[in-house]
């Protein structure tokens, strides 16, 4: 059943259009890839779907409802989250205060109390650090802040914008065992962006590729990853 | 030395309204990054406020805490409800306009305000009543410090405890310092940002009010125009404190009161103003970022 679904999207910043029309969906309990190279328009399509960049054609549903329409803390309080690119941890907040934020529409105290020790089981480093400042912490250190951040919002679908960025190759794969594991265990739905399209493709179910703000390729990732202009492009190989 | 203890109190008197008017300045700034220049005006408004409140309830022979309380949550109440129209109508249409645009709204508010009250009311001063009681056991003490300063010293001590309390624990503090730090990821945990924008307004607004009527009572006076100058300190003291800093706006209102009040009382009171600003010259030539600034002030 179709979770999201994004029918001829276009959005943009001023005069610069930077979505043609994208379609895309997703179903329960998937985890959809999308890659494409730098300034694709990726982070602008998880912008538009979590409504902090507006439409200017098109529509996005969620559970069968539009949200383009809505603000961005309706969009969360319906059960999608973001862990946008560069992690954007409050700095001057603690671990915790980041943490206890990511909850911020929850009033189940106890879900939230099991949430935080589900976090702090699949990153112990972040229960040390509980105290320090968010600013303070490594770059790998802060990416599993970020994700456990959006997990404590319980969300139906996670949009997770270039994991991997900066971290070293053991940390990334640590990360993509975790986003398979919380997509397994807690039937998180996931929509996954990557520049390094190898690790993603093999996580996920299917992928679409962005060029120019327009969806140029769709299908399964295997087959992704057996595509040969996929393979030379984003691949690498 | 009773001169120089009298001249002490004196500045923390001044410093505590300094800082209670900056807190506004930096708090909005922290949030959207906007000088809110009509933020004078809203403290004019809560002396106002609180003069009609005293004055209608004079008729009915309260008690003088009694006459100070009622007084005081009726100008917190209406200069708040001013704060949040002001954002509301003056701020808000222009959240995306160019960084001048609202600038200029903010400095058009606070002219519109200064001369609504002028034209409504009077250009002249008039008087303010001694709101504040004298306390007995500090007759001995007149002339060194009065029972306003106290009040005054007190009050502001207890309000910035319970806003750093209100900051550091309450879910609408937290979610003031997360939009101050971040504001698109503030929105992406589903913070409302236009209700945190409009509960700093509220809160700037009741700190201001608060200060608006302290000072009234201490003074014995008002007109339309003492927003205008304490707005202008009370700017500076952000500034000098390092504007978006809450600990900095205390900071820089109590270091602004007492240079005034020392530099008045040793050298000349002519030259209260020039004292004020060459400090504020001198950390920005010297601290650009205030004293507890931490960004470049390329917002400013
Ligand atoms: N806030 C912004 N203002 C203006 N242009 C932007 C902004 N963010 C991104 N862009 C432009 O939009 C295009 C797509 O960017 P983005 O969605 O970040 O791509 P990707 O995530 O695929 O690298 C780029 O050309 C980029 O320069
Ligand atoms: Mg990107």
């Amino acid at each position: 059943m179709a979770l999201l679904e994004l029918h001829e999207v276009s959005a943009g910043y001023g005069n610069i259009q930077v979505l043609h029309g994208v379609t895309l969906q997703v179903d329960e309990g998937e985890i959809i890839t999308l890659i494409g190279a730098n300034g694709a328009g990726k982070s602008t399509t998880l912008m538009a779907i979590s409504g902090i960049v507006p439409l200017r054609r098109g529509s996005i549903l969620f559970k069968g409802r539009p949200i383009h329409t809505l603000p961005p803390e309706q969009i969360v309080r319906l059960g999608l989250c973001q862990v946008p690119e560069g992690r954007h941890i409050f700095p001057g907040l603690t671990v915790r205060e980041n943490l206890d934020l990511g909850g911020f529409l929850r009033r189940d105290r106890q879900g939230i109390r099991k949430d935080l020790d589900f976090v702090f089981s699949l990153f112990p480093v972040l229960h040390e650090r509980r105290h320090q400042l968010g600013g303070n912490l490594s770059g790998g250190e802060q990416q599993m802040l970020a994700i456990s951040r959006a997990l404590m919002a319980k969300p139906d679908l996670l949009l997770l914008d270039e994991p991997s960025m900066g971290l070293a190759p053991m940390l990334t794969r640590q990360i993509f065992a975790i986003i398979r594991r919380i997509n397994r265990e807690h039937n998180t739905t996931i929509l996954l962006v990557e520049q390094k399209a190898s690790l993603s493709l093999k996580a996920a179910n299917r992928g679409y590729v962005l060029e120019n703000g327009r969806i140029v390729i769709a299908d399964q990732a295997d087959a992704l990853l057996a595509n040969v202009d996929v393979q030379r492009v984003y691949l690498g190989i | 030395m009773d001169y120089f203890i009298e001249l002490f109190f004196s500045g923390l008197t001044r410093g505590s309204i300094y800082a209670l008017i900056a807190l506004g300045y930096t708090m909005v700034y922290g949030i959207i990054g906007l000088i809110n220049f009509a933020h004078g005006e809203i403290y004019m408004i809560g002396a106002f406020t609180a003069l009609a409140a005293a004055t209608i309830l004079s008729f009915f022979s309260l008690p003088l805490p009694a006459l100070l309380f009622l007084s005081l949550a009726a100008a917190v109440i209406w200069a708040s409800a001013y704060g949040y129209t002001i954002e509301k109508l003056a701020y808000r249409p222009l959240r995306h306009a160019p960084r001048l645009s609202p600038l200029i709204s903010a400095i058009g508010m606070s002219i519109f305000l200064q001369n609504y009250v002028l034209l409504a009311q009077t250009p002249d001063f008039l008087p303010f009543p001694a709101l504040i009681p004298e306390f007995a056991f500090l007759a001995p003490y007149a002339g060194v410090i009065g029972s306003s300063d106290l009040v005054i010293l007190l009050t502001t001590a207890v309000i910035m405890a319970l806003l750093s309390l209100f900051i550091k624990f309450t879910r609408t503090g937290k979610a003031m310092r997360a939009t101050a730090q971040d504001r698109t990821m503030a929105m992406l945990v589903g913070i409302s940002v236009n209700r945190v924008i409009s509960a700093t307004f509220v809160v700037g607004s009741a700190l201001a009010a608060v200060g608006g009527l302290l000072i009234a009572s201490h003074i014995g006076q008002i007109n339309c125009f003492i927003g205008f100058i304490a707005g202008i300190k009370a700017f500076t003291a952000a500034v000098l404190g390092g504007i978006g800093s809450i600990p900095g706006a205390v900071l820089g209102g109590f270091i602004l009161g007492l240079t005034e009040s020392f530099a008045t009382g040793y050298v000349s009171s002519d030259y209260e103003d020039v004292f004020a600003f060459s400090l504020l010259v001198l950390i920005l030539i010297f601290r650009p970022a205030g004293l507890l600034g931490k960004a470049a002030p390329e917002k400013v």
